[in-house]
């Protein structure tokens, strides 16, 4: 196919394929650097709401998909900070739904025009009971795309909540792109409980996920809480089954994980592992490459999908006696999400914040 | 009906809680209502003691977070959008102020609900805590003489901000009347209902009965109607544009003379073209079969002060696209050259082209200076220098921006001829030196 090469940024690549694949609903309030989304969302999206704030935004946003349609939603931390308890609510009764997360400085209110990739640890502890959140990170315009319609489908396949992560340059750097490398997407089918017994809105299979139904049909009586809850979803203080419930919560995340561990893994001859996420990534293919050329060859692994925690990089990283994290914040939070605080004999981290880690820092980490 | 809403038997309450009374009439109320079953009724719960009568109902259940019910029932009601179905939530005067702009919001966009505020003075599940809505003088744990001051009117505050239907009663008796009527509005209606509870109200406030405790303090029974609002109806767009579709796509047509990479930054000021300069340097690069990237960088207000750009041009894919050495700087105001002027102070290499007015950074670059404001006019001033940057550099043709911007908006206001005229009025004025 001739190529069609356009001058596009990130966040219409996300919006285009969130929509693409069944996104109905944009719930919007306005935050720098995550603006563009809202503005090609108000284009795009079937339905577009302003929300008077982050709270109502994910109030309504689970509100509509209780209701069966499929919201999304993109902020920064600022609004992050004021929707979590809300997001938690979601992800206990279990709602489908996107939230596109532009990182930029902090702490605080911080640097609204800087981007960073500071929110890892918030991320990875966002749940009080510890369970993770879905979370997907886009690596290129090619992953702003493909990741986009990937959480889609994964907020309805693991029926919760799902994070697409991002940071400033991701989502607004304009970049000639090929256009004709876009494969359309298809639909994300919404397949309901459709039993003649009584649903039971938390009973699940093997896999961990309970069949969805949405409220206000005239079939089945539809029970939602966000308090600790049996199958039939009423309210327990801590019986064996509510527990049991609580625990399916995770398993179903981390039982799944196979589904959608996505990532880009470069094999070299060599002792070192480059691991990159997100716009850093971007920077560890230039050092990759152009250590290459030096006759310096490392191994490459850019992660897509960064929680739950993919042993999978574990299991990688075990095969080589260096491993520098490149990622753009203080102190190298993913590295201590894998390696905790004591860290691991040849595991280095390439960090800063108010830039972008360039390809120059890594490769001089690589050189030492 | 042969299936009650809500099974009104072994309500989860205290003997004597103004919630058992309240939902007794709430059944009674649905019952009149023509044409509706329980699953066509979602209620949304908000956390109190309230909130836990969920299970009591045979309809939808919808149990969230403290303050968010309304919130939460808004996203149902536009979710749905349908007016055969009913969304009740029912929360307290805690929940009621915790999420106090959650419906002032619904309210103001008459969303489809009927909303019932158990105001029972208090927080009733933590202790006996004082709420916004607890009335002066009303004894409560943490507040053991009263409240000196006056609570807030919820019912008018709902009303002043449009609300088809707002009315406080005294949950004293049976109240099926005041909910039906509630129930049978189309779009936002909210009832007050002034009740005791018997654990904590009675207790502080023994042998005080409410219509003594309410009358006087602002909580008298009032209805408040707006007539003939329009409920909230969710707008649904079928097939919107693909954001892919209006993108312009440049054909190749040019050629270029680059190797390797290139790396420029322009600096101006708001207003005047710096962004949309970078963008068609971009476009015409692409014309010329090269990689590019840009980005912006400008001030919260975007209207003032100064403007920035980054633009890289490359043979080959680029990944990374934060500039590590500049290769030229097209600077073209004082608020862009005071921005950029410690990136340009470092170039030990490239070349600054900058407007002839503005005191120019000593750095190791070579100087291109030239009125770049007066001959297109300080709106094109970025413009006019990005043309010259690409005529004196020569990596790509001056016609591909030509091009580029003959094919753009800006290309309305600026004469292209005018503009290729200028470019080489500038390069003569360097030859002549
Ligand atoms: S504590 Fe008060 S409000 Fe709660 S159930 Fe008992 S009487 Fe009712």
């Amino acid at each position: 196919m001739e190529k069609q090469t356009a001058f596009i940024d990130g966040s219409r690549l996300m919006i285009e394929a969130a929509v693409q694949a069944g996104a109905e609903v944009f719930v919007g309030y306005p935050i720098t650097p995550a603006n563009l989304l809202y503005a090609y969302s108000s284009r795009r999206f079937p339905i577009v709401l302003p929300a008077p704030d982050e709270i109502t935004t994910l109030q309504w946003m689970s509100g509509f998909s209780a209701a069966g349609r499929f919201p999304v939603t993109a902020t920064s931390y600022p609004g992050l900070a004021l929707m979590i308890e809300s997001i938690g609510m979601a992800f206990m009764m279990e709602l489908p739904m996107v939230i596109m997360l532009v990182q930029r400085l902090g702490p605080a209110t911080g640097t609204a025009t800087c981007g960073a990739q500071g929110d890892l640890s918030l991320l990875h502890g966002i749940n009080s009971g510890g369970q993770p959140i879905p979370t997907l990170c886009p690596s290129n315009l090619d992953d702003c795309y493909i990741l986009a319609a990937e959480s889609v489908r994964l907020a309805v396949r693991l029926r919760c909540p799902v994070f697409l992560l991002s940071s400033k340059e991701m989502v607004m750097t304009l970049q000639s792109y090929d256009l004709s490398r876009l494969e359309p997407i298809e639909r994300v089918p919404r397949e309901y409980y459709s039993g003649s017994e009584a649903y039971l809105p938390y009973a699940a299979g093997a896999d961990g996920v309970p069949p969805f139904l949405p409220v206000g049909g005239t079939g089945h009586q539809v029970r939602l809480t966000a308090s600790t809850h049996e199958r039939n979803a009423s309210l327990q203080h801590s019986t064996p089954e509510a527990l049991e419930n609580t625990r399916r919560l995770r398993f179903k995340t981390e039982h799944n994980l196979h589904d959608y561990t996505l990532y880009e893994y470069d094999k070299r001859e060599s002792d070192t592992l480059l691991f990159s996420f997100g716009i850093t990534a971007a920077a560890a293919r230039e050092a990759a490459a152009s250590l290459e050329k030096r006759g310096r060859p490392i191994s490459l692994l850019v992660a897509k999908t960064l929680f739950p925690v993919p042993t999978e990089y574990l299991r990688i990283m075990e095969g080589y006696s260096r491993v520098i994290i490149a990622e753009e914040n203080q102190g190298g939070q993913y590295r201590e999400i894998l390696f905790g605080k004591n860290g691991r004999n040849g595991v280095s981290g390439v960090n800063g914040i108010g830039r972008l880690i360039s390809p120059n820092e890594i490769e001089a980490e690589v050189d030492k | 009906m042969s299936q009650g809403f809500l099974s009104t038997e072994n309500l989860p309450f205290c003997a004597g809680c103004g919630h058992g009374l309240i939902a007794r009439s709430i059944e009674k109320a649905l019952q009149r209502l023509e044409h509706l079953t329980p699953l066509d009724l979602v209620v949304v719960t908000d956390i109190g003691c309230i909130g836990i009568i969920d299970k009591q109902f045979n309809a939808h259940t919808v149990h969230g977070l403290h303050g968010r019910s309304v919130a939460l029932a808004t996203g149902i009601s536009m979710g749905l959008s349908n007016p055969r179905k009913k969304i009740l939530v029912l929360l307290g005067d805690g929940g009621a102020t915790i999420g106090l702009h959650h419906i002032i919001e619904a309210a103001h966009r008459n969303i489809d609900m009927t909303v019932i505020v158990h105001n029972n003075m208090l927080y009733g599940m933590t202790g006996g805590q004082p709420s916004g809505l607890t009335p002066c003088g009303f004894k409560t744990s943490t507040m053991p003489e009263g409240r000196p001051d006056s609570g807030m009117d919820l019912v008018k505050m709902v009303h002043g901000i449009g609300a088809a239907y707002a009315r406080r009663i005294i949950a004293a008796g049976d109240v099926t009347d005041a909910l039906e009527e509630a129930l049978r509005v189309r779009g936002f209606s909210l009832i007050e209902a002034v009740e005791l509870c018997p654990s904590y109200g009675v207790k502080f406030n023994p042998g005080r009965k409410l219509p003594e405790i309410t009358e006087g303090a602002g909580l008298a029974p009032v209805l408040l109607r707006n007539e003939s609002v329009e409920p909230f109806h969710t707008t649904v767009r079928d097939n919107t544009e693909s954001l892919l579709n209006d993108v312009p796509v440049p054909a190749v047509e040019f050629g270029h003379k680059l190797s390797g990479k290139v790396s420029i930054i322009l600096a101006g000021s708001a207003g005047e073209g710096v962004q949309s300069t970078a963008e068609l340097l971009a476009q015409a690069a692409i014309s010329c079969g090269l990689h590019v990237t840009k980005k912006g960088s400008y001030p919260v207000t975007v209207g003032v002060g100064f403007s920035l750009a980054e633009v890289i041009f490359s043979t080959e894919e680029i990944h990374y696209t934060g500039i590590t050495g500049i290769d030229a700087a097209l600077v073209t105001s004082v608020e862009g050259r005071d921005k950029a002027l410690a990136r340009l102070e470092k170039m030990k290499s490239g070349t600054i082209y900058i407007d002839s007015a503005l005191y120019a950074p000593g750095s190791g670059a070579e100087m291109v200076i030239r009125d770049y404001r007066a001959p297109l006019g300080a709106r094109s001033a970025s413009l006019l220098c990005a043309a010259h940057f690409v005529k004196r550099s020569g990596f790509m043709p001056l016609e591909a921006l030509l091009r580029a911007l003959s094919s753009s908006r800006a290309g309305k206001a600026v004469d292209t001829d005018k503009l290729e005229q200028a470019v080489c009025e500038l390069e003569r004025e360097g030859g002549a030196k």
